[in-house]
Protein backbone atom coordinates (compact mmCIF):
# COMPACT_ATOMS: atom_id res chain seq x y z
CA UNK A 1 0.00 0.00 0.00
CA UNK A 2 1.57 3.20 -0.57
CA UNK A 3 0.71 6.63 0.87
CA UNK A 4 0.00 9.65 -0.14
CA UNK A 5 2.64 11.71 1.25
CA UNK A 6 2.86 14.82 -0.83
CA UNK A 7 -0.29 16.36 0.65
CA UNK A 8 0.62 19.95 1.82
CA UNK A 9 -1.65 21.77 4.00
CA UNK A 10 -2.85 23.74 1.43
CA UNK A 11 -3.94 21.50 -0.80
CA UNK A 12 -6.19 20.71 1.89
CA UNK A 13 -7.34 23.58 2.54
CA UNK A 14 -7.89 24.07 -1.08
CA UNK A 15 -9.85 20.93 -1.28
CA UNK A 16 -11.68 22.16 1.52
CA UNK A 17 -12.82 25.55 -0.26
CA UNK A 18 -13.65 23.46 -3.39
CA UNK A 19 -15.84 21.41 -1.13
CA UNK A 20 -17.93 24.44 0.30
CA UNK A 21 -17.70 25.73 -3.03
CA UNK A 22 -19.72 22.73 -4.37
CA UNK A 23 -22.15 22.90 -1.55
CA UNK A 24 -22.94 26.66 -2.41
CA UNK A 25 -23.37 25.75 -5.80
CA UNK A 26 -26.01 23.26 -5.14
CA UNK A 27 -28.09 26.11 -2.55
CA UNK A 28 -27.58 28.72 -5.02
CA UNK A 29 -31.03 29.28 -4.92
CA UNK A 30 -31.65 29.07 -0.97
CA UNK A 31 -28.00 31.23 -0.59
CA UNK A 32 -29.82 33.87 -2.96
CA UNK A 33 -32.72 33.99 -1.50
CA UNK A 34 -31.47 34.33 1.54
CA UNK A 35 -29.23 36.94 0.60
CA UNK A 36 -31.87 39.26 -1.24
CA UNK A 37 -34.91 38.90 0.17
CA UNK A 38 -34.52 41.54 3.78
CA UNK A 39 -32.03 44.09 1.38
CA UNK A 40 -34.28 43.90 -1.56
CA UNK A 41 -37.48 44.77 0.83
CA UNK A 42 -35.93 47.32 3.18
CA UNK A 43 -35.13 49.11 0.00
CA UNK A 44 -38.18 48.69 -1.75
CA UNK A 45 -39.83 49.93 1.15
CA UNK A 46 -37.47 52.80 2.68
CA UNK A 47 -36.10 54.42 -0.42
CA UNK A 48 -39.23 53.52 -3.05
CA UNK A 49 -42.89 53.37 -0.77
CA UNK A 50 -41.66 55.51 1.96
CA UNK A 51 -40.50 58.53 0.09
CA UNK A 52 -43.33 58.20 -2.48
CA UNK A 53 -45.89 58.43 0.70
CA UNK A 54 -43.37 60.96 2.14
CA UNK A 55 -44.53 63.45 -1.19
CA UNK A 56 -40.87 62.98 -2.36
CA UNK A 57 -38.92 65.10 -0.05
CA UNK A 58 -40.08 64.76 3.34
CA UNK A 59 -39.21 60.94 4.48
CA UNK A 60 -36.00 59.77 5.36
CA UNK A 61 -33.81 62.66 4.47
CA UNK A 62 -30.28 62.35 6.41
CA UNK A 63 -27.57 64.95 6.45
CA UNK A 64 -29.46 66.39 3.35
CA UNK A 65 -28.98 63.28 1.24
CA UNK A 66 -31.42 60.96 -0.02
CA UNK A 67 -32.41 58.08 2.34
CA UNK A 68 -31.30 56.02 -0.74
CA UNK A 69 -27.61 57.16 -0.23
CA UNK A 70 -27.46 55.97 3.83
CA UNK A 71 -28.68 52.38 2.68
CA UNK A 72 -26.60 51.67 -0.17
CA UNK A 73 -23.33 51.22 2.36
CA UNK A 74 -25.30 50.25 5.13
CA UNK A 75 -26.93 47.64 3.38
CA UNK A 76 -24.37 46.11 1.44
CA UNK A 77 -21.95 45.93 5.46
CA UNK A 78 -25.05 44.76 7.04
CA UNK A 79 -25.22 41.71 3.68
CA UNK A 80 -22.11 40.86 3.94
CA UNK A 81 -21.98 40.86 8.20
CA UNK A 82 -24.90 38.34 8.01
CA UNK A 83 -24.01 36.34 5.54
CA UNK A 84 -20.21 35.63 6.59
CA UNK A 85 -21.44 34.92 10.38
CA UNK A 86 -24.39 32.56 9.28
CA UNK A 87 -22.24 30.36 6.45
CA UNK A 88 -19.44 29.92 9.55
CA UNK A 89 -22.01 29.36 12.60
CA UNK A 90 -24.67 27.43 10.81
CA UNK A 91 -22.74 24.49 9.30
CA UNK A 92 -20.18 24.45 12.38
CA UNK A 93 -23.03 24.27 14.48
CA UNK A 94 -24.78 21.18 12.87
CA UNK A 95 -20.74 19.71 12.26
CA UNK A 96 -20.49 19.73 16.32
CA UNK A 97 -23.74 18.54 17.44
CA UNK A 98 -25.00 15.86 14.41
CA UNK A 99 -22.75 12.64 15.00
CA UNK A 100 -19.77 14.93 15.52
CA UNK A 101 -19.33 15.74 12.00
CA UNK A 102 -16.69 17.81 12.37
CA UNK A 103 -14.42 14.82 12.85
CA UNK A 104 -14.74 14.15 9.48
CA UNK A 105 -12.91 17.21 8.29
CA UNK A 106 -10.51 17.19 11.49
CA UNK A 107 -8.61 14.02 9.94
CA UNK A 108 -7.75 15.65 7.03
CA UNK A 109 -4.15 15.89 6.82
CA UNK A 110 -3.50 19.24 7.88
CA UNK A 111 -3.11 21.36 11.34
CA UNK A 112 -6.52 21.86 13.31
CA UNK A 113 -5.99 25.93 13.11
CA UNK A 114 -5.55 25.73 9.07
CA UNK A 115 -9.08 23.84 9.24
CA UNK A 116 -10.70 26.89 11.07
CA UNK A 117 -8.80 29.61 9.06
CA UNK A 118 -11.00 27.35 5.55
CA UNK A 119 -14.26 28.05 7.47
CA UNK A 120 -13.52 31.74 7.56
CA UNK A 121 -11.91 32.04 4.17
CA UNK A 122 -14.87 30.21 2.66
CA UNK A 123 -17.71 32.58 4.96
CA UNK A 124 -15.46 35.67 3.56
CA UNK A 125 -16.08 34.32 0.52
CA UNK A 126 -19.49 33.79 0.72
CA UNK A 127 -19.87 37.37 2.05
CA UNK A 128 -18.42 39.25 -0.88
CA UNK A 129 -20.59 37.41 -2.86
CA UNK A 130 -23.26 38.57 -0.46
CA UNK A 131 -22.71 42.20 -1.30
CA UNK A 132 -21.76 42.05 -5.27
CA UNK A 133 -25.09 40.45 -5.34
CA UNK A 134 -26.73 42.68 -2.73
CA UNK A 135 -25.23 45.88 -4.62
CA UNK A 136 -27.04 46.44 -7.62
CA UNK A 137 -30.67 45.91 -5.92
CA UNK A 138 -29.79 48.46 -3.40
CA UNK A 139 -28.23 50.88 -6.20
CA UNK A 140 -31.04 49.78 -8.71
CA UNK A 141 -34.16 50.34 -6.30
CA UNK A 142 -35.00 53.56 -5.53
CA UNK A 143 -37.95 56.20 -6.38
CA UNK A 144 -36.82 58.06 -9.35
CA UNK A 145 -36.06 61.90 -7.91
CA UNK A 146 -34.06 59.91 -5.52
CA UNK A 147 -31.42 58.10 -6.46
CA UNK A 148 -28.00 57.28 -4.28
CA UNK A 149 -25.27 59.57 -4.72
CA UNK A 150 -22.79 56.94 -5.45
CA UNK A 151 -18.82 57.79 -6.06
CA UNK A 152 -17.13 54.56 -7.32
CA UNK A 153 -13.56 56.49 -7.25
CA UNK A 154 -12.32 55.40 -4.38
CA UNK A 155 -12.33 51.91 -5.36
CA UNK A 156 -9.05 51.06 -3.52
CA UNK A 157 -10.41 51.68 -0.09
CA UNK A 158 -13.45 50.12 -1.33
CA UNK A 159 -12.05 46.60 -1.66
CA UNK A 160 -10.16 47.05 1.47
CA UNK A 161 -13.05 47.47 3.56
CA UNK A 162 -15.09 44.89 1.83
CA UNK A 163 -12.29 42.33 2.24
CA UNK A 164 -11.30 43.04 5.65
CA UNK A 165 -15.04 43.31 6.84
CA UNK A 166 -16.02 39.86 5.39
CA UNK A 167 -13.24 38.14 6.66
CA UNK A 168 -14.30 39.89 10.14
CA UNK A 169 -17.65 38.67 9.91
CA UNK A 170 -16.42 35.36 8.91
CA UNK A 171 -14.06 35.03 12.16
CA UNK A 172 -16.90 36.30 14.29
CA UNK A 173 -19.39 33.19 13.22
CA UNK A 174 -16.36 30.98 13.82
CA UNK A 175 -15.88 32.60 16.93
CA UNK A 176 -20.05 32.17 18.13
CA UNK A 177 -20.06 28.90 16.25
CA UNK A 178 -17.63 27.40 18.91
CA UNK A 179 -18.80 29.35 21.82
CA UNK A 180 -22.77 28.77 21.95
CA UNK A 181 -24.50 25.76 21.25
CA UNK A 182 -27.20 24.72 19.03
CA UNK A 183 -29.83 24.38 21.19
CA UNK A 184 -29.51 28.41 21.72
CA UNK A 185 -28.73 28.79 18.08
CA UNK A 186 -32.29 31.04 18.16
CA UNK A 187 -31.42 33.22 20.99
CA UNK A 188 -28.36 33.64 18.98
CA UNK A 189 -29.66 35.15 15.44
CA UNK A 190 -32.33 37.10 17.48
CA UNK A 191 -29.92 38.31 20.38
CA UNK A 192 -27.21 39.09 17.80
CA UNK A 193 -28.46 39.86 14.66
CA UNK A 194 -30.98 42.54 15.92
CA UNK A 195 -28.70 44.65 17.68
CA UNK A 196 -26.13 44.59 15.47
CA UNK A 197 -27.79 45.43 12.60
CA UNK A 198 -30.24 47.77 14.66
CA UNK A 199 -27.33 49.76 16.09
CA UNK A 200 -25.00 49.18 13.54
CA UNK A 201 -24.63 52.49 11.29
CA UNK A 202 -26.56 51.17 8.93
CA UNK A 203 -29.70 53.25 8.38
CA UNK A 204 -28.01 56.41 9.75
CA UNK A 205 -24.44 57.47 9.60
CA UNK A 206 -21.96 57.63 12.40
CA UNK A 207 -22.09 61.02 13.01
CA UNK A 208 -25.83 61.30 12.73
CA UNK A 209 -25.73 60.11 16.11
CA UNK A 210 -24.28 63.32 17.54
CA UNK A 211 -28.09 64.23 19.13
CA UNK A 212 -27.76 61.38 21.33
CA UNK A 213 -24.04 61.12 22.52
CA UNK A 214 -24.04 58.29 24.62
CA UNK A 215 -25.35 56.44 22.46
CA UNK A 216 -22.82 57.61 19.77
CA UNK A 217 -19.90 55.96 22.31
CA UNK A 218 -22.31 52.89 22.76
CA UNK A 219 -22.07 52.19 19.60
CA UNK A 220 -18.67 51.89 18.92
CA UNK A 221 -18.22 48.23 20.68
CA UNK A 222 -20.11 46.98 17.54
CA UNK A 223 -18.11 46.17 14.73
CA UNK A 224 -20.36 46.33 11.96
CA UNK A 225 -20.27 50.25 12.65
CA UNK A 226 -17.07 50.27 11.47
CA UNK A 227 -17.81 48.44 8.21
CA UNK A 228 -20.90 50.46 7.42
CA UNK A 229 -18.79 53.98 8.09
CA UNK A 230 -15.49 52.28 5.78
CA UNK A 231 -18.09 51.78 3.09
CA UNK A 232 -19.59 55.01 3.76
CA UNK A 233 -16.28 57.13 3.13
CA UNK A 234 -15.57 55.00 0.19
CA UNK A 235 -19.05 54.91 -1.79
CA UNK A 236 -20.46 57.92 -0.61
CA UNK A 237 -17.74 60.18 0.49
CA UNK A 238 -20.26 63.53 0.31
CA UNK A 239 -22.03 61.83 3.85
CA UNK A 240 -20.43 62.63 6.90
CA UNK A 241 -18.51 59.92 8.17
CA UNK A 242 -16.08 58.47 10.56
CA UNK A 243 -12.44 59.25 10.03
CA UNK A 244 -10.62 57.13 7.60
CA UNK A 245 -7.47 56.09 10.13
CA UNK A 246 -9.87 54.97 13.17
CA UNK A 247 -12.27 52.88 10.94
CA UNK A 248 -9.17 51.02 9.17
CA UNK A 249 -7.59 50.83 12.51
CA UNK A 250 -10.57 49.39 14.21
CA UNK A 251 -11.37 46.62 11.39
CA UNK A 252 -7.39 45.76 10.41
CA UNK A 253 -7.08 45.46 14.44
CA UNK A 254 -10.45 43.89 15.06
CA UNK A 255 -10.06 41.22 12.13
CA UNK A 256 -6.93 40.31 13.39
CA UNK A 257 -8.05 40.03 17.18
CA UNK A 258 -11.19 37.85 15.90
CA UNK A 259 -9.45 35.52 13.48
CA UNK A 260 -6.98 34.63 16.43
CA UNK A 261 -9.37 34.01 18.94
CA UNK A 262 -11.75 31.98 16.64
CA UNK A 263 -8.97 30.01 15.57
CA UNK A 264 -8.34 29.43 19.13
CA UNK A 265 -11.89 28.93 20.14
CA UNK A 266 -11.81 26.22 17.39
CA UNK A 267 -8.84 24.45 18.41
CA UNK A 268 -10.27 23.89 22.13
CA UNK A 269 -13.54 23.50 20.85
CA UNK A 270 -13.14 20.33 18.68
CA UNK A 271 -10.19 18.28 20.48
CA UNK A 272 -11.64 16.26 23.52
CA UNK B 1 21.19 -6.53 11.79
CA UNK B 2 20.57 -4.39 15.24
CA UNK B 3 20.05 -1.07 13.57
CA UNK B 4 17.23 -2.79 11.07
CA UNK B 5 15.96 -4.46 14.09
CA UNK B 6 15.70 -1.50 16.21
CA UNK B 7 13.83 0.24 12.47
CA UNK B 8 11.49 -2.20 12.34
CA UNK B 9 10.59 -1.80 15.63
CA UNK B 10 10.30 1.57 15.71
CA UNK B 11 7.60 1.26 13.01
CA UNK B 12 5.21 -0.80 14.75
CA UNK B 13 1.88 0.15 13.08
CA UNK B 14 0.25 1.41 16.85
CA UNK B 15 2.91 1.66 20.03
CA UNK B 16 1.33 2.97 23.20
CA UNK B 17 3.28 3.71 26.11
CA UNK B 18 0.85 4.56 29.78
CA UNK B 19 -1.47 6.13 27.40
CA UNK B 20 -4.18 7.41 29.92
CA UNK B 21 -6.97 9.72 29.10
CA UNK B 22 -9.09 11.85 31.71
CA UNK B 23 -11.98 13.57 30.66
CA UNK B 24 -12.22 16.87 32.92
CA UNK B 25 -15.93 18.29 33.40
CA UNK B 26 -16.96 20.06 36.20
CA UNK B 27 -19.80 17.30 37.79
CA UNK B 28 -16.25 15.11 38.25
CA UNK B 29 -13.34 13.69 36.22
CA UNK B 30 -14.24 10.50 34.55
CA UNK B 31 -11.03 8.08 33.99
CA UNK B 32 -11.58 6.49 30.56
CA UNK B 33 -8.50 5.45 29.81
CA UNK B 34 -5.99 4.36 32.76
CA UNK B 35 -2.72 3.50 31.03
CA UNK B 36 -2.59 1.25 27.89
CA UNK B 37 0.33 -0.31 26.69
CA UNK B 38 -0.24 -1.60 22.98
CA UNK B 39 1.65 -2.88 20.39
CA UNK B 40 -0.23 -3.84 16.69
CA UNK B 41 2.50 -4.99 14.27
CA UNK B 42 2.21 -3.76 10.49
CA UNK B 43 -0.25 -5.92 8.39
CA UNK B 44 -2.03 -7.15 11.56
CA UNK B 45 -5.77 -7.61 12.24
CA UNK B 46 -6.04 -6.14 15.11
CA UNK B 47 -9.06 -6.31 18.03
CA UNK B 48 -9.79 -3.93 20.80
CA UNK B 49 -12.36 -5.69 22.67
CA UNK B 50 -14.73 -4.90 25.73
CA UNK B 51 -18.09 -3.70 26.79
CA UNK B 52 -19.99 -0.34 27.16
CA UNK B 53 -17.64 2.65 28.24
CA UNK B 54 -14.59 0.39 28.72
CA UNK B 55 -12.96 3.01 26.52
CA UNK B 56 -12.59 1.71 23.37
CA UNK B 57 -13.35 4.91 21.52
CA UNK B 58 -11.42 7.03 23.57
CA UNK B 59 -8.27 5.25 22.85
CA UNK B 60 -9.17 4.77 19.32
CA UNK B 61 -9.68 8.87 19.34
CA UNK B 62 -6.37 9.39 21.17
CA UNK B 63 -4.45 7.21 18.28
CA UNK B 64 -6.49 9.43 15.45
CA UNK B 65 -5.39 12.62 16.80
CA UNK B 66 -9.09 13.28 17.43
CA UNK B 67 -8.59 12.99 21.14
CA UNK B 68 -5.90 14.53 23.27
CA UNK B 69 -4.43 12.47 25.63
CA UNK B 70 -3.90 13.31 29.02
CA UNK B 71 -0.71 10.62 30.14
CA UNK B 72 1.48 8.51 27.96
CA UNK B 73 2.23 8.78 24.51
CA UNK B 74 1.37 7.36 21.47
CA UNK B 75 3.32 6.55 18.00
CA UNK B 76 1.67 5.56 15.25
CA UNK B 77 4.21 4.28 11.91
CA UNK B 78 6.82 6.33 14.42
CA UNK B 79 4.83 9.08 14.48
CA UNK B 80 4.10 10.95 17.73
CA UNK B 81 0.26 11.16 17.52
CA UNK B 82 0.66 14.86 19.67
CA UNK B 83 3.80 16.39 18.20
CA UNK B 84 2.90 15.23 15.22
CA UNK B 85 -0.69 15.01 14.26
CA UNK B 86 -0.41 16.00 10.76
CA UNK B 87 1.59 12.72 9.91
CA UNK B 88 -0.32 10.59 11.62
CA UNK B 89 -3.35 12.01 9.55
CA UNK B 90 -1.69 11.42 6.53
CA UNK B 91 -1.42 7.80 7.29
CA UNK B 92 -4.74 6.83 8.63
CA UNK B 93 -8.22 6.12 7.58
CA UNK B 94 -10.57 6.50 10.23
CA UNK B 95 -14.11 4.95 10.76
CA UNK B 96 -16.46 6.31 13.92
CA UNK B 97 -18.35 5.06 15.65
CA UNK B 98 -20.76 7.47 14.43
CA UNK B 99 -22.00 8.00 10.79
CA UNK B 100 -20.08 11.40 10.02
CA UNK B 101 -20.17 11.36 6.37
CA UNK B 102 -20.93 14.68 5.11
CA UNK B 103 -24.59 15.10 5.00
CA UNK B 104 -24.32 18.34 1.98
CA UNK B 105 -22.62 16.13 -0.37
CA UNK B 106 -23.57 12.69 -1.99
CA UNK B 107 -22.15 9.54 -1.81
CA UNK B 108 -19.88 9.74 -4.69
CA UNK B 109 -18.79 13.80 -3.57
CA UNK B 110 -17.94 12.43 0.02
CA UNK B 111 -15.41 10.11 -1.34
CA UNK B 112 -13.89 12.22 -4.20
CA UNK B 113 -13.12 15.30 -1.80
CA UNK B 114 -12.08 12.81 1.10
CA UNK B 115 -9.46 12.13 -1.53
CA UNK B 116 -9.06 15.57 -2.28
CA UNK B 117 -7.89 16.57 1.08
CA UNK B 118 -5.51 13.87 1.25
CA UNK B 119 -4.19 15.86 -2.22
CA UNK B 120 -5.02 13.36 -4.94
CA UNK B 121 -6.06 15.35 -8.28
CA UNK B 122 -9.11 16.02 -9.19
CA UNK B 123 -8.82 13.00 -11.98
CA UNK B 124 -7.25 10.54 -9.53
CA UNK B 125 -9.90 11.23 -6.90
CA UNK B 126 -12.40 10.26 -9.63
CA UNK B 127 -11.06 7.31 -10.83
CA UNK B 128 -10.13 6.29 -6.81
CA UNK B 129 -13.95 6.80 -5.95
CA UNK B 130 -14.84 4.91 -8.85
CA UNK B 131 -13.14 1.88 -8.08
CA UNK B 132 -14.30 1.70 -4.82
CA UNK B 133 -17.67 2.32 -5.16
CA UNK B 134 -17.43 -0.94 -7.18
CA UNK B 135 -16.01 -2.71 -4.63
CA UNK B 136 -18.28 -1.72 -1.83
CA UNK B 137 -21.36 -2.67 -4.01
CA UNK B 138 -22.50 1.27 -3.82
CA UNK B 139 -22.24 2.26 -7.88
CA UNK B 140 -26.29 2.17 -7.51
CA UNK B 141 -25.87 4.98 -5.07
CA UNK B 142 -23.24 7.09 -5.95
CA UNK B 143 -25.72 9.87 -6.47
CA UNK B 144 -27.48 9.31 -3.35
CA UNK B 145 -27.18 11.97 -0.76
CA UNK B 146 -26.14 10.74 3.10
CA UNK B 147 -29.38 10.92 4.43
CA UNK B 148 -31.16 8.68 1.98
CA UNK B 149 -29.10 5.59 2.88
CA UNK B 150 -29.54 2.78 5.26
CA UNK B 151 -27.42 1.82 8.09
CA UNK B 152 -25.67 -0.60 5.92
CA UNK B 153 -24.93 1.56 3.61
CA UNK B 154 -23.61 4.54 4.92
CA UNK B 155 -21.34 2.17 7.23
CA UNK B 156 -19.77 1.01 3.41
CA UNK B 157 -19.27 4.27 2.55
CA UNK B 158 -17.57 5.22 5.51
CA UNK B 159 -15.00 2.69 4.99
CA UNK B 160 -14.78 3.45 1.25
CA UNK B 161 -13.57 6.93 2.29
CA UNK B 162 -11.25 6.06 4.86
CA UNK B 163 -9.74 3.75 1.74
CA UNK B 164 -9.61 6.59 -0.27
CA UNK B 165 -6.08 7.89 0.31
CA UNK B 166 -4.41 3.99 0.62
CA UNK B 167 -3.87 4.70 4.40
CA UNK B 168 -1.16 2.70 5.71
CA UNK B 169 -3.63 1.84 8.69
CA UNK B 170 -7.22 1.51 9.12
CA UNK B 171 -9.07 1.63 11.88
CA UNK B 172 -12.82 0.97 12.40
CA UNK B 173 -14.55 1.68 15.59
CA UNK B 174 -17.43 -0.85 15.82
CA UNK B 175 -18.09 -0.70 12.21
CA UNK B 176 -20.85 -3.93 12.74
CA UNK B 177 -23.12 -1.90 15.74
CA UNK B 178 -26.68 -1.80 14.86
CA UNK B 179 -26.21 -3.55 11.55
CA UNK B 180 -28.07 -6.64 10.69
CA UNK B 181 -26.31 -9.91 10.40
CA UNK B 182 -26.38 -11.01 6.81
CA UNK B 183 -24.90 -7.34 6.23
CA UNK B 184 -22.32 -8.09 9.14
CA UNK B 185 -20.92 -10.97 7.48
CA UNK B 186 -20.69 -9.34 4.44
CA UNK B 187 -18.71 -6.47 6.15
CA UNK B 188 -16.77 -9.60 7.30
CA UNK B 189 -15.95 -10.98 4.02
CA UNK B 190 -14.72 -7.22 2.71
CA UNK B 191 -12.28 -6.27 5.95
CA UNK B 192 -10.89 -10.08 5.44
CA UNK B 193 -10.28 -9.31 1.73
CA UNK B 194 -8.38 -6.15 2.79
CA UNK B 195 -6.35 -7.96 5.33
CA UNK B 196 -5.37 -10.31 3.01
CA UNK B 197 -3.90 -7.57 0.48
CA UNK B 198 -2.04 -6.27 3.24
CA UNK B 199 -4.24 -3.91 4.86
CA UNK B 200 -3.30 -3.15 8.65
CA UNK B 201 -6.64 -2.90 10.77
CA UNK B 202 -7.60 -1.99 14.15
CA UNK B 203 -10.82 -2.09 14.91
CA UNK B 204 -13.28 -2.22 18.38
CA UNK B 205 -15.77 -4.22 19.13
CA UNK B 206 -18.44 -5.36 21.72
CA UNK B 207 -19.03 -8.61 20.02
CA UNK B 208 -16.87 -11.57 20.78
CA UNK B 209 -17.87 -13.65 17.98
CA UNK B 210 -16.59 -10.46 15.66
CA UNK B 211 -12.96 -10.46 17.74
CA UNK B 212 -12.85 -14.23 16.91
CA UNK B 213 -13.89 -14.35 13.44
CA UNK B 214 -11.60 -11.54 11.95
CA UNK B 215 -8.48 -10.71 14.45
CA UNK B 216 -5.26 -12.21 14.50
CA UNK B 217 -4.77 -10.51 18.52
CA UNK B 218 -6.67 -9.13 20.40
CA UNK B 219 -6.85 -6.66 23.26
CA UNK B 220 -9.44 -7.15 25.89
CA UNK B 221 -10.09 -3.53 28.06
CA UNK B 222 -12.70 -3.16 30.13
CA UNK B 223 -12.93 0.16 32.94
CA UNK B 224 -9.82 1.59 30.93
CA UNK B 225 -7.75 -1.06 31.73
CA UNK B 226 -6.22 -3.53 29.69
CA UNK B 227 -7.20 -6.92 30.83
CA UNK B 228 -5.26 -9.42 28.57
CA UNK B 229 -3.79 -9.25 25.27
CA UNK B 230 -2.45 -12.01 22.88
CA UNK B 231 -4.04 -14.02 19.48
CA UNK B 232 -7.42 -15.43 20.58
CA UNK B 233 -5.75 -19.01 21.15
CA UNK B 234 -3.47 -18.13 23.13
CA UNK B 235 -5.63 -16.39 25.44
CA UNK B 236 -7.89 -18.97 26.23
CA UNK B 237 -4.60 -21.23 26.99
CA UNK B 238 -3.45 -18.26 29.25
CA UNK B 239 -6.72 -17.69 31.02
CA UNK B 240 -7.63 -21.26 31.27
CA UNK B 241 -11.01 -21.49 31.35
CA UNK B 242 -12.01 -24.06 28.82
CA UNK B 243 -15.82 -24.94 28.42
CA UNK B 244 -18.59 -23.10 30.61
CA UNK B 245 -21.04 -25.37 31.82
CA UNK B 246 -23.90 -23.44 34.21
CA UNK B 247 -26.72 -24.95 35.86
CA UNK B 248 -29.64 -23.32 37.60
CA UNK B 249 -31.21 -24.94 40.10
CA UNK B 250 -35.01 -24.07 41.87
CA UNK B 251 -32.85 -22.90 45.37
CA UNK B 252 -29.82 -21.56 46.29
CA UNK B 253 -26.92 -23.59 44.40
CA UNK B 254 -24.52 -23.68 47.40
CA UNK B 255 -24.57 -26.82 48.69
CA UNK B 256 -23.92 -28.22 45.09
CA UNK B 257 -20.68 -26.39 44.85
CA UNK B 258 -19.17 -28.42 47.88
CA UNK B 259 -19.49 -31.39 45.69
CA UNK B 260 -17.68 -30.28 42.59
CA UNK B 261 -14.89 -27.78 44.19
CA UNK B 262 -11.68 -29.28 43.70
CA UNK B 263 -12.99 -32.27 40.76
CA UNK B 264 -10.30 -32.89 38.48
CA UNK B 265 -10.65 -30.79 35.25
CA UNK B 266 -12.21 -28.27 37.56
CA UNK B 267 -10.24 -24.89 37.06
CA UNK B 268 -12.96 -22.42 38.75
CA UNK B 269 -16.82 -22.58 40.49
CA UNK B 270 -18.90 -19.65 41.05
CA UNK B 271 -22.35 -19.23 42.13
CA UNK B 272 -24.47 -16.31 41.51
CA UNK B 273 -27.90 -17.80 43.83
CA UNK B 274 -29.66 -20.50 42.50
CA UNK B 275 -26.61 -20.72 39.52
CA UNK B 276 -23.54 -22.70 39.77
CA UNK B 277 -21.19 -21.58 36.79
CA UNK B 278 -17.76 -23.81 36.42
CA UNK B 279 -14.67 -23.61 34.31
CA UNK B 280 -13.46 -26.95 32.89
CA UNK B 281 -11.18 -28.48 30.92
CA UNK B 282 -12.85 -31.30 29.45
CA UNK B 283 -17.14 -31.36 30.12
CA UNK B 284 -17.69 -34.45 30.03
CA UNK B 285 -19.81 -35.98 33.12
CA UNK B 286 -19.69 -32.61 34.94
CA UNK B 287 -23.32 -31.93 33.93
CA UNK B 288 -24.62 -35.59 35.11
CA UNK B 289 -22.61 -34.95 38.31
CA UNK B 290 -24.66 -31.28 39.13
CA UNK B 291 -27.54 -32.86 38.53
CA UNK B 292 -26.59 -35.75 40.91
CA UNK B 293 -25.31 -33.39 43.25
CA UNK B 294 -28.54 -31.47 43.21
CA UNK B 295 -30.65 -33.95 43.03
CA UNK B 296 -28.82 -35.06 46.51
CA UNK B 297 -29.54 -32.18 48.49
CA UNK B 298 -32.80 -32.24 47.25
CA UNK B 299 -32.18 -29.90 44.11
CA UNK B 300 -34.06 -29.65 40.91
CA UNK B 301 -32.57 -28.56 37.59
CA UNK B 302 -34.59 -25.67 35.85
CA UNK B 303 -31.77 -24.52 33.41
CA UNK B 304 -28.38 -25.70 32.12
CA UNK B 305 -26.14 -24.73 29.32
CA UNK B 306 -22.50 -25.54 28.29
CA UNK B 307 -20.63 -23.14 26.27
CA UNK B 308 -17.50 -24.05 24.49
CA UNK B 309 -14.25 -22.84 25.09
CA UNK B 310 -14.44 -18.66 23.32
CA UNK B 311 -13.37 -15.46 24.01
CA UNK B 312 -16.75 -15.09 26.08
CA UNK B 313 -15.24 -17.39 28.51
CA UNK B 314 -12.36 -15.71 28.75
CA UNK B 315 -13.90 -12.35 29.47
CA UNK B 316 -16.09 -14.05 31.97
CA UNK B 317 -12.94 -15.13 33.69
CA UNK B 318 -11.08 -12.14 33.34
CA UNK B 319 -13.45 -9.80 34.60
CA UNK B 320 -15.89 -12.29 36.84
CA UNK B 321 -18.84 -10.51 34.70
CA UNK B 322 -20.95 -11.86 32.40
CA UNK B 323 -20.67 -10.09 28.72
CA UNK B 324 -23.28 -9.10 27.31
CA UNK B 325 -23.80 -6.92 24.17
N1 LIG C 1 -16.37 13.69 25.62
C1 LIG C 1 -16.48 13.05 26.80
N2 LIG C 1 -16.58 13.74 27.95
C2 LIG C 1 -16.66 13.11 29.14
N3 LIG C 1 -16.65 11.79 29.30
C3 LIG C 1 -16.56 11.03 28.19
C4 LIG C 1 -16.48 11.63 26.89
N4 LIG C 1 -16.39 10.62 25.98
C5 LIG C 1 -16.43 9.47 26.68
N5 LIG C 1 -16.53 9.70 28.01
C6 LIG C 1 -16.57 8.68 29.08
O1 LIG C 1 -15.40 7.90 28.97
C7 LIG C 1 -15.68 6.54 29.20
C8 LIG C 1 -15.22 5.71 28.01
O2 LIG C 1 -16.01 6.05 26.89
P1 LIG C 1 -15.74 5.46 25.45
O3 LIG C 1 -16.66 6.16 24.52
O4 LIG C 1 -14.30 5.54 25.15
O5 LIG C 1 -16.17 3.93 25.64
P2 LIG C 1 -16.41 2.81 24.55
O6 LIG C 1 -15.60 1.64 24.99
O7 LIG C 1 -16.17 3.32 23.19
O8 LIG C 1 -17.96 2.48 24.76
P3 LIG C 1 -19.09 2.08 23.68
O9 LIG C 1 -18.96 0.61 23.46
O10 LIG C 1 -20.34 2.42 24.39
O11 LIG C 1 -18.87 2.89 22.45
C9 LIG C 1 -17.17 6.45 29.46
O12 LIG C 1 -17.35 6.41 30.86
C10 LIG C 1 -17.72 7.73 28.91
O13 LIG C 1 -18.83 8.16 29.65
MG1 LIG D 1 -17.31 3.57 21.54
Amino acid sequence: MTTLKQATPVHTFLAMLARDVRVLRREMFTFLSRTLMQPLFFVFVFAYVMPRIGGGDGFGRVAGVSFATVLVPGMLSTTMFISGLMAVTVPLMMELSYNNEIEDRLLAPAPVWLLGLAKISSGAVQALIGALVVFPVVYFVHESAQPPQIDLTDWPLLTVVLVVSSVLSAGLGLLMGTMLDIRKSNVLFSLVTVPLTMLGCVYYPWAALQSTQWLQIAVLVNPLVYSSEGLRTALTPAMPHMPTWSFLLVLLGGTTGVVWLALQSFARKVRR
Amino acid sequence: MAVLAAAAGSDAAVRTVGLAKTYRSAHGDVLAVRGLDLEVARGEFFGLLGPNGAGKSTTIGMLTTLVKPTGGSARLVGHDVVTEPVAVKRRIGVVSQNNTLDRQLTVRENLEFRGRFFGLSGRAAVRRAQELLDLFDLGGRAKAMVYELSGGQARRVMIGRALMHRPDLLFLDEPTAAIDPQTRINLWDTLRGLHEQGQTIVLTTHYMEEAETLCERVAVVDDGRLLACGTVAGLKDEVGPGTLVSVTFDGPADPVAAAVRGRAGVDRVEVRGATIRLFVRSAQNVVGDLVLAGVAVGLTVRDSATVPPSLENVFLALTGRDYRE
